[in-house]
């Protein structure tokens, strides 16, 4: 798994990346009440934001952290966004995308790093 | 941040893991561990405290109630000592300055102002009133919900008997406790004022109650949206007018056309013609029909593509208690109350249905 500095994770998993974002996270988020996702088939590139994600306190946006296609989004999060907080590491992952560039990954962090980035 | 004032109980705040913000110039507590939306839905299943210490608290002598109805359109001359009535200060335009609590006790006027304009409406009241002096030293508490009365009444044994915008001054170990039985979240509660070097010492006392547990700002705003309760600086401001903004409870009957002691405020005459034939905005309550919140600043359309812009949302974010999204708006009042709005979030037009203030009906002990 690796980790971007905007908070996300990335998990390789059947030759696709899946994405969602961190404990820390969710947690600095607060109670996550609506997540709007892209359409699933979208071309789209770094740091283009794709996900909006709203608590009860603000909006914010979830970024494609690498080039690549949006081949599904997770429709469950639509309807129990609080999934969210509940296991953002698990069931609550955003999206997968098939990596135009697989070696973009190779830029984020390892969890160690990770870590040491939010102590 | 070392420009932020903190407050009496900001060790308290630390303490408890509040997550503290700069709010008003102050570091405030935003949440502490459970969250915004457990926090909301603790007060209105059992009991929770506010530090609401950032507001502005002031005295002025009894005599000067003739003048400040000079500043608002609240019936201050006809306030019975120990009670609590909500003002406005208006302006020549008609529009509002600020919105506050008037309460007359035994020996003075006691006023509670927002923390964001504190720094007008004190030198504002001095400017037309004799002897209005700013209240230091004494911290400000709020603790609202179904079970703060009985919370509140283990420390203070006579809270029972107050009613709704009752005020008291009574005595707890030693500390005079200035109490009113009032709130912002569409509860019953309390709001006190106590000196500061013992707030930490009564807070603790209440938080120690199981009932009772910490609440931050982020629960303060969710509450008061879902009472309905405009905000100062969102729902109210300088040119919108109390009329629009639907708060007329302001304005009592004698100040009113007609009344004894009709008009004499700022901005009388369009207000009062307002009342009479009716005011070009008016202040709507809304549900988005999706999960969106739709939040301050929002455009409203009345139809799904075209047409001009016909309001803004005001206030707006998640109800706990409501279990989906909330706003208030202000809008053209031509449009009918049946008409499905659209507010237009990040490009897209998305409806809501107009829906009657509160969004959740208080339960306040009269």
């Amino acid at each position: 798994m690796k980790f971007t500095e905007e908070h996300e994770w990335l998990r390789e998993e059947d030759g696709l990346i899946v994405v969602g974002i961190t404990e820390h996270a969710a947690t600095q988020l607060g109670d996550v009440v609506f997540v709007e996702l892209p359409e699933a088939g979208i071309e789209v590139t770094k740091d283009e934001d794709v996900v909006v994600i709203e608590s009860v306190k603000a909006a914010s946006d979830i970024m494609a952290p690498i080039d690549g296609e949006i081949v599904e989004v997770n429709d469950a999060l639509a309807d129990n966004p609080g999934m969210v907080n509940d296991d953002p590491l698990g069931d609550a992952w955003f999206f997968k995308m098939k990596a135009s560039d697989p070696s973009q990954m190779d830029e984020y962090m390892d969890e160690a790093a990770y870590k040491a980035l939010i102590e | 941040m070392s420009d932020l004032k903190t407050l009496p109980l900001d060790a308290l705040h630390q303490d408890l893991g509040g997550k503290m913000v700069p709010f008003a110039g102050y570091s405030m507590p935003v949440q502490y561990a459970a969250g915004v939306m457990a926090e909301h839905l603790h007060v209105r299943e059992k009991a929770g405290l506010f530090d609401v210490s950032h507001m502005g608290q002031c005295v002025m002598p009894l005599a000067g109630d003739a003048a400040l109805e000079g500043l608002v359109p609240a019936d201050v001359i006809g306030l019975k000592t120990g009670r609590q009535r909500y003002g406005l200060f208006t302006n020549a335009a008609g529009g509002v300055l600020d919105d506050l609590m008037i309460a007359r006790r035994e020996k003075d006027l006691f006023l509670v102002v927002n923390a964001s304009r504190k720094d007008h409406d004190i030198p504002h009241l001095q400017a037309h009133i004799e002897g209005v002096q700013e209240v230091t030293g004494r911290a400000l508490l709020a603790l609202q919900g179904p079970l703060a009365e009985t919370a509140l009444a283990r420390l203070v044994p006579s809270v029972p008997s107050m009613k709704f915008m009752d005020v008291a001054e009574v005595e707890w170990q030693g500390v005079d406790l200035w109490i009113s039985r009032s709130g912002y979240t569409g509860e019953d509660g309390f709001e006190i004022s106590v000196p500061a070097d013992s707030a930490e010492t009564f807070a603790r006392a209440l938080i120690a109650m199981e009932e009772v547990l910490p609440i931050g700002l982020g629960a303060r705003d969710s509450l008061r949206m879902e009472a309905g309760m405009p905000l100062y600086g969102n729902d109210l401001a300088e040119d919108i007018s109390p009329v629009e903004a639907g708060v007329t409870f302001g304005i009592n009957k004698v100040r009113r056309l007609g009344g004894d002691r009709e008009g004499g405020f700022p901005g009388a005459d369009r207000i009062l013609n307002e009342l009479q034939n009716g005011a070009p905005r008016r202040r709507v309550g809304l549900r988005p029909d999706g999960r969106a919140p739709m939040r301050a600043g929002v455009p409203i359309f009345d139809a799904a593509e075209g047409g001009a812009q016909i309001g803004v949302i005001t206030s707006g974010g998640f109800g706990p208690s409501i279990g989906g999204p909330i706003a208030m708006g202000l809008i053209d009042a031509a449009v009918p109350a049946d008409t499905t709005l659209f507010g237009e979030v990040r490009g897209k037009r998305l409806p809501a249905t107009q829906t009657d203030l509160p969004f959740h009906k208080p339960d306040y002990k009269r």
